[in-house]
């Protein structure tokens, strides 16, 4: 006979506000195998987990039910009491009464009834709980960084400071991301190539640190620990351990194209690096670009390398590593406003720019030199209008979101405009000023006082007419249509995940959001981790954010990572399914129905009609195995159980709650 | 050549009749014929849809509904805008909710199964078709004038309802008019309002949107605007003098409706294509560039 010790927990007034905890109390000491039950103010607290450890003793209690918060929250906490105690840590039971109950029922009498239900549930199924062993694996102690933006540049470098080795993967020639593109940050005016490119240098340069760049994911399989993850290097047509980077081919290339770094505003060449301070500074031949490549003509680079490091013959190759834990840092692009606001002219219009084009503009290593010039004409614009939340917080066009840097990021644009153009006028269209962070507000005072006129409400259509583009509005405030002509109008565009995330995101078994952004595991509490284990969160991945809130996730996901290697193994929650080969008739719809790829068949021995058989079972992988149980449910013969959540507990459950 | 039923709305005996004669003149030509709706009633333009949605929607059902009875099996051709737009929030609404359909049924005591569909004249002449019969017809061209195609707002949205190509830059009112070797201009106001019946009643708020559209035309090099819509061209043309004078500079811009144009180069008189009919003078730029085709 099982000797049950209920708890029930008042959580301050949270739970004993809506719930009469002791009348809970009293009725769970009636239940069958309850020898001991009893309601305290914080079951948390020291002294609460001091008395269930004295009662445990005292009655001699051989499993636990606390009626308490979500076993999200303090789940974890009582096993860990139940360590130094006679009781296995699995002979336990949480009955939720705060989240599911007091929290979203204001009549007393009826959710004190739901209160002992619940209670009841959990007392049913506690006496079926078993002891449960937990197993170890080995850590594989390098991590894998996924996107080498900032984000991923700073997670990379604080697991290599750990002491861990770190592959840094990026898809593009260089590493560096968005904010080597910027000309400033706010609200300081830091030069943002100056503060990010000796980052990227460290990473370059750092021991610990492998630089993956101009590299694709292309498989994952395996779990926290020991991922299997094969990357697909694409031809750079350049022998990196014998160019210099010199540059003298990339000055003699014959083909021109729009520059991918500089927004399409200026060219590079075909062999190229994306900008001066690129990491690795070496040129890469853009195949699709290169005549040599296309027609068999030309080869003038190959030419002039003074140490014959073009490769016209170079091949992608693909190789396979095994990481211990993988953060995720693929940052975010800008939303194609050119297919969702032609009433802005849907691109048409040259000195209709976005954010991020005016950033190169204004950049003294920009196509300009830094002097803000008309795209049309490379006329000094006198009138400016800046556009704010231009796919953003609009459902019906764009994103229902905030973007969160584009009021940051319009009044810095405001003030260089102001400070580089003497005299101009600068107009601003907003819905809203959003400007929680360090030192914003006054930023955006200052920009104010600098001159801008702010302008509270959207852009209904931007036109040509002649030299001018004019912006029609709406001025809320005054409540009345308003059109203002500008030289030039700079469109603050909506932050997105990037292309490509979906199929990321689908590789590695974590979820998205419904926008596109990397589901968290919890929006709280476990904001850099993700639902797999072992997979880690950095950056604009999860969703729109700026450079500091960047910077500070990117850590966080490294103290993530360097905790998990600081030990040589890891335990595995016990809390995983299990198959009983001889119930199974090998269908395999569990392993169909398996997110995280944890169940196959195999081949097994079996005897029938006394003779020796082989056929198909389903087995489970310990290590892959999440204990989500949607194998139990699809499993048709109940060969599957859930150690845990057994079919026959919940049926208890169920009786429990039927009674 | 394809037929059609037609629903001409109040406009196109009166302010429309310039529409009407290049429309009578360009069908025959082409042998488009038209069938119009026996019996049909007024649209409800805009009072009836800010009344009740119900009686918007049954008024133009009647119509769309007679032209089922006729048992032609044709789609509507309609002439405004305003008819145009009505009609088409009737097809859109009774198609997608099978109830407002019965509903609808039930209020004119028809039969109503919204199965044909609405189209401008925009949307017929467009087609690849009517465009070469059209072309073959021409003898005379407009080579060298330079128009501005304005294609008015209820042609464009809501998109959902009339499913046009596009709310801001439409291509298609550009594409008929250079059949007739006349160039459109590339401008920003072709989807733009011209204030329809409020230009009647509430002119002060209304009277500049004109302004706009003429002053985006001008300055985009255009010497004419072409329209396609009864309303829209008489708002542009009836008040172009007035707004002239109140701006102190001349705009100089005829205001055709793009069929007379086709029925110019297809041989019809300058009285047979309306241009007397005109408030703002249209004959004179018509006698500068109308020539044989060479």
């Amino acid at each position: 006979m099982s000797r049950i010790g209920v708890f029930v927990c008042h959580c301050g007034t949270n739970i004993a506000g809506t719930v009469d905890v002791a009348r809970v109390a009293a009725e769970m000491a009636k239940q069958p195998g309850v020898v001991y039950s009893t309601d305290y103010k914080y079951m948390c607290s020291e002294p609460g987990q001091s008395m269930v450890k004295e009662k445990i003793e005292e009655y001699d209690l051989d499993r636990i039910v606390i009626c308490s918060c979500t076993p999200r929250m303090h789940e974890a906490t009582f096993r860990k009491m139940l360590k130094d105690t006679r009781v296995d840590p699995y002979m336990l039971e949480i009955a939720n009464l705060r989240e599911q109950c007091a929290w979203v029922h204001q009549d007393r009498e009826r959710a004190t009834e739901k209160a002992i239900d619940l209670a009841r549930m959990a007392v049913a199924k506690v006496g079926r709980d078993k002891p449960l062993t937990t197993s170890t694996i080995p850590i594989h102690k390098r991590a894998l960084v996924i996107g080498g933006g900032i984000a991923g540049i700073q997670a990379a470098l604080d697991i290599a400071d750990c002491g861990y080795e770190v592959d840094l993967l990026e898809r593009e020639p260089s590493i560096g991301g968005h904010m080597v593109m910027l000309d400033k940050t706010f609200p300081t005016l830091d030069c943002s190539a100056c503060i990010s490119t000796p980052k990227m240098v460290e990473a370059g340069a750092h021991p610990n640190i492998r630089l993956k760049t101009y590299c694709e994911l292309e498989h994952i399989s395996g779990y926290v620990g020991n991922f299997e993850v094969t990357i697909r290097q694409k031809a750079r047509y350049v022998n990196h351990d014998i160019c210099t980077g010199c540059g003298l081919c990339e000055t003699k290339c014959p083909t021109k194209v729009a520059s991918e770094f500089n927004q399409g505003i200026g060219v590079r060449s075909a062999i190229y690096k994306p900008f001066a301070q690129a990491v690795p500074a070496k040129p890469v031949i853009d195949a699709e670009h290169c005549r040599k490549l296309q027609s068999g003509k030309c080869g003038v680079c190959a030419a002039v390398c003074p140490l014959k490091a073009i490769n016209f013959e170079d091949q992608e190759t693909t190789f396979t590593e095994t990481y211990g834990a993988i953060v995720v840092s693929t940052g975010y692009q800008l939303i194609e406003w050119q297919k969702l606001y032609p009433e802005y002219g849907a691109g048409r219009y040259p000195d209709v720019i976005s954010g991020l084009q005016f950033e190169r503009l204004v950049n003294a290593s920009g196509p300009t030199e830094g002097h803000i010039t008309r795209p049309s004409d490379g006329t000094v614009p006198k009138d400016i209008v800046i556009v704010k939340c231009v796919g953003s917080r609009d459902p019906k066009k764009g994103k229902p979101y905030c973007s969160r840097a584009c009021c940051m990021y319009a009044a810095k644009h405001a003030h260089q405009l102001l400070e580089k153009i003497p005299g101009c006028n600068v107009y601003i269209f907003y819905m809203d000023v959003r400007t929680p962070g360090k030192g914003y507000e006054e930023f955006y005072d200052r920009t104010r006082k600098d001159g801008a006129a702010y302008i509270r409400g959207r852009v209904s259509k931007i036109y040509q007419e002649g030299r001018r583009l004019v912006c029609k509005g709406e001025d809320t405030l005054l409540g009345k249509p308003v059109a203002v002509e500008a030289d030039m109008v700079i469109l603050e565009t909506a932050m997105v995940p990037t292309d490509g995330i979906e199929e990321i995101v689908h590789k590695l078994g974590i979820s998205m959001d419904a926008d596109g952004w990397v589901q968290e595991a919890h929006p709280k509490l476990r904001p850099v981790e993700t639902q797999t284990a072992g997979v880690f969160l950095a950056g604009t991945c999860q969703g729109p954010k700026d450079i500091p809130d960047t910077v500070a996730q990117a850590s966080a996901a490294a103290v993530k990572v360097a905790a998990l290697f600081s030990r040589d193994e890891m335990e595995t929650s016990p809390m995983i399914s299990h198959v009983n080969q001889s119930k199974c008739c090998g269908c395999g719809h569990c392993v169909a129905c398996c997110p995280y790829k944890a169940i196959s068949l195999e081949e097994i021995d079996d005897r029938y009609d006394g003779k020796r058989v082989k056929r198909m079972a389903a087995q489970v992988n310990s290590g892959l195995c999440q204990g989500c149980g949607c194998c139990t449910a699809a499993c048709r013969t109940g060969a599957i159980d859930l150690h845990g959540f057994t079919n026959d507990q919940i049926l208890r459950e169920v009786d429990a709650l039927c009674q | 050549m394809t037929q059609y039923s037609y629903f001409p709305g109040c406009s196109m005996s009166s302010t429309g009749l310039t529409y009407k004669l290049s429309i009578d003149y360009v069908c025959g030509k082409i042998g488009l014929s038209l069938h119009e709706i026996p019996g049909w009633n007024c649209c409800g333009a805009t009072c009836a849809h800010s009344k009740s949605r119900l009686t918007a929607l049954a008024l133009t059902a009647r119509n769309l509904a007679l032209a089922e009875r006729e048992g032609l099996h044709l789609d509507v051709a309609v002439a405004c805008a305003s008819c145009y737009s009505r009609m088409k929030h009737t097809v859109y609404e009774a198609r997608r909710d099978e109830t407002v359909r019965r509903q609808l049924e039930d209020i004119i005591e028809m039969p109503y199964r919204a199965e044909a569909d609405v189209l401008s004249f925009l949307d017929i002449f467009a087609q690849p078709e009517v465009m070469r019969a059209c072309k073959e017809k021409m003898y005379r061209c407009l080579k060298g004038l330079r128009v501005a195609c304005y294609y008015g707002c209820l042609t464009a949205r809501p998109v959902e309802v009339t499913e046009a190509s596009s709310t801001e830059e439409p291509m298609e009112m550009d594409r008929i008019v250079e059949l007739t070797g006349a160039t459109a201009v590339d401008w920003a106001f072709k989807t733009e309002c011209c204030g329809a019946s409020h230009q009647v009643d509430a002119p002060k708020q209304a009277r500049p949107l004109l302004d706009r559209i003429y002053q985006n035309a001008v300055a985009n090099g255009a010497q004419a605007i072409v329209t396609a819509c009864p309303l829209c061209n008489l708002n542009l043309d009836m008040r172009e003098a007035e707004r002239e004078a109140a701006a102190g500079r001349k705009w100089g811009l005829p205001v055709y409706q793009f069929t007379q144009l086709l029925a110019l180069c297809m041989g019809a008189s300058a009285k047979e294509a309306g241009l007397p009919k005109h408030y703002y003078p249209a004959l004179g730029l018509m006698e500068q560039y109308l020539k044989k085709e060479v």
